[in-house]
């Protein structure tokens, strides 16, 4: 144990460099998630034909795709198509497209939830769709949608590591070089997984305290 | 000139006919009850009358304006034609005031300060002063029927549609949402009432219209059509729900 401790303050500095890219990735490729499964999610439920069409095709295809091939694709295939990124860029854009099928279905699957009398009361009283979205379908959505938000996070938290495929020596990648150079295989991967998971708890109590913070709201 | 009118409305789903050549019209004041079997096109005929529904055939005029879900101008109209709903519709995250100020802050654009103040005025009228910061699932169905007449109030309309107010209420509560309902009445609101209550139709109502398999069969004044009635749809609907 002392010997787990004593290595464990040696290689933690070295790991946390990983962290930071971690969390750089994880934080990029979940805003741009975010943006791109709203953007899906509203053309989906528009009810214009051909924007909702648009979207359940985008989605079908981008979540047929495993997301290593996505970064793959962005980071060798774009700059021969003259589109030339750095690994960490590929790395966030390529998560961020590939979570976004799920994000957005999230997001409908809220929106949906939400009883047609609202829609139908806030129509009554002369408002457009937009106004409608905004203050009277979103704010319930959000509520219906925490839950699978939140655990969506902690999934492109811990797969943010399938950057490490491209290059970006981001916790799991570091964890492995630092494993491969000094053969201390139990203390680094315990580490890294014991990192992992201090991120993903806390994330999981915040989604849990938003929930419950909500539900008192009302 | 009247506030409503319709001519003629046919609406149907897909192949199905279910308003078959309703004509009538609304004078401002007037109170207008319509009544007849589940089924029968009531609520889908109101829902027409604010474009929460199309309709195929004929046309509904609302102030001398025709009624059109397609077009641009069924946001204002709706500002001027209020609805209260039999399931309420109440925004279950805002309060009662917030319910009621909704529509004329961010709808039509009214300042916030003079819109609360209305807000709590109706909501003290329809009996709920001292529930204005309640969330609806904290209020009983009676009341939050009565924060969605107020919110209808809220928006200073022409008129109010009433699609089965009291259907969702437990016996007990449907006393309370009458008696707004009746002294809005008194107080010259323009009101359209799809209502299974007879007995509020009988003394409140100017004109009953009495509405069967999707046809106006018949109406006039509640005394004719409720006691009297000419025609034999009309005796046996009310021989079906009236005690003899």
């Amino acid at each position: 144990m002392s010997h787990f401790l004593s290595q464990a303050e040696t290689f933690l500095p070295i790991l946390m460099q990983g962290v930071y890219l971690t969390v750089l990735v994880t934080l990029g490729a979940f805003v741009l998630a975010t943006g791109l499964g709203l953007v899906w999610a509203f053309m989906r439920v528009s009810g214009i034909a051909p924007l909702a069409w648009t979207a359940r095709t985008i989605i079908v295809v981008v979540r047929g795709i495993p997301g290593m091939v996505t970064l793959f694709y962005i980071y060798f295939v774009m700059p021969d198509l003259g589109l030339s990124l750095t690994a960490l860029q590929a790395a966030i854009i390529g998560l961020g497209i590939a979570y976004s099928p799920y994000m957005a279905e999230v997001f409908r699957a809220g929106i949906e939830a939400i009883d047609r009398g609202q829609t139908e009361a806030a129509l009554s009283i002369g408002m457009g769709w937009s106004l409608l979205m905004r203050r009277v379908v979103l704010p319930q959505a959000i509520r219906v949608a925490l839950p699978p938000y939140g655990s969506t996070m902690v999934m492109l938290l811990k797969d943010s590591s399938l950057a490490s495929t491209i290059t970006v020596a981001e916790l799991s990648l570091q964890g492995k070089l630092l494993a491969s150079s000094t053969f201390e295989n139990t203390t680094i991967f315990t580490l890294v997984a014991l990192i992992y998971l201090a991120m993903s708890l806390p994330l999981t109590a915040f989604n849990s305290w938003l929930e419950r913070r909500m539900r008192q709201a009302r | 000139m009247s506030i409503i009118e319709l001519r003629n409305v046919r609406k149907s789903f897909g192949q199905h006919e279910v308003i078959h050549d309703v004509s009538f019209a609304v004078e401002k004041g007037e109170v207008v009850c319509i009544i007849g079997p589940s089924g029968s096109g009531k609520s889908t005929l109101l829902r027409c009358i604010n474009g929460l529904e199309t309709y195929q055939g004929g046309e509904i005029v609302v102030h001398g304006e025709r009624v059109d879900t397609g077009s641009s101008r069924i946001r204002q109209l709706r500002t001027r034609v209020a609805m209260v709903f039999q399931r309420f519709n109440l925004f279950p995250h805002r309060t009662a005031l917030e319910n009621v100020a909704e529509g004329p802050i961010f709808v039509k654009k009214e300042p916030r300060e003079a819109v609360l103040a209305r807000s709590r005025d109706l909501l003290t009228r329809v009996g709920l002063g001292a529930k204005i910061d309640a969330y609806p699932a904290q209020l009983s169905g009676g009341q939050q029927q009565r924060v969605a007449i107020a919110r209808a109030l809220g928006m200073n309309p022409d008129a109010i549609l009433f699609d089965e107010p009291t259907s969702a209420l437990d016996p007990e509560l449907v006393g309370e949402v009458l008696a707004v309902m009746r002294s809005l009445a008194d107080e010259g609101m323009t009101m359209v009432v799809v209502t299974h209550e007879m007995g509020f139709a009988r003394e409140v109502a100017d004109r009953v219209l009495f509405l069967d398999g999707g046809v106006l069969v018949e109406q006039g004044p509640p005394e004719e059509v409720l006691s009297r009635p000419q025609h034999p749809r009309t005796q046996d609907f009310l021989r079906r729900i009236l005690p003899s």
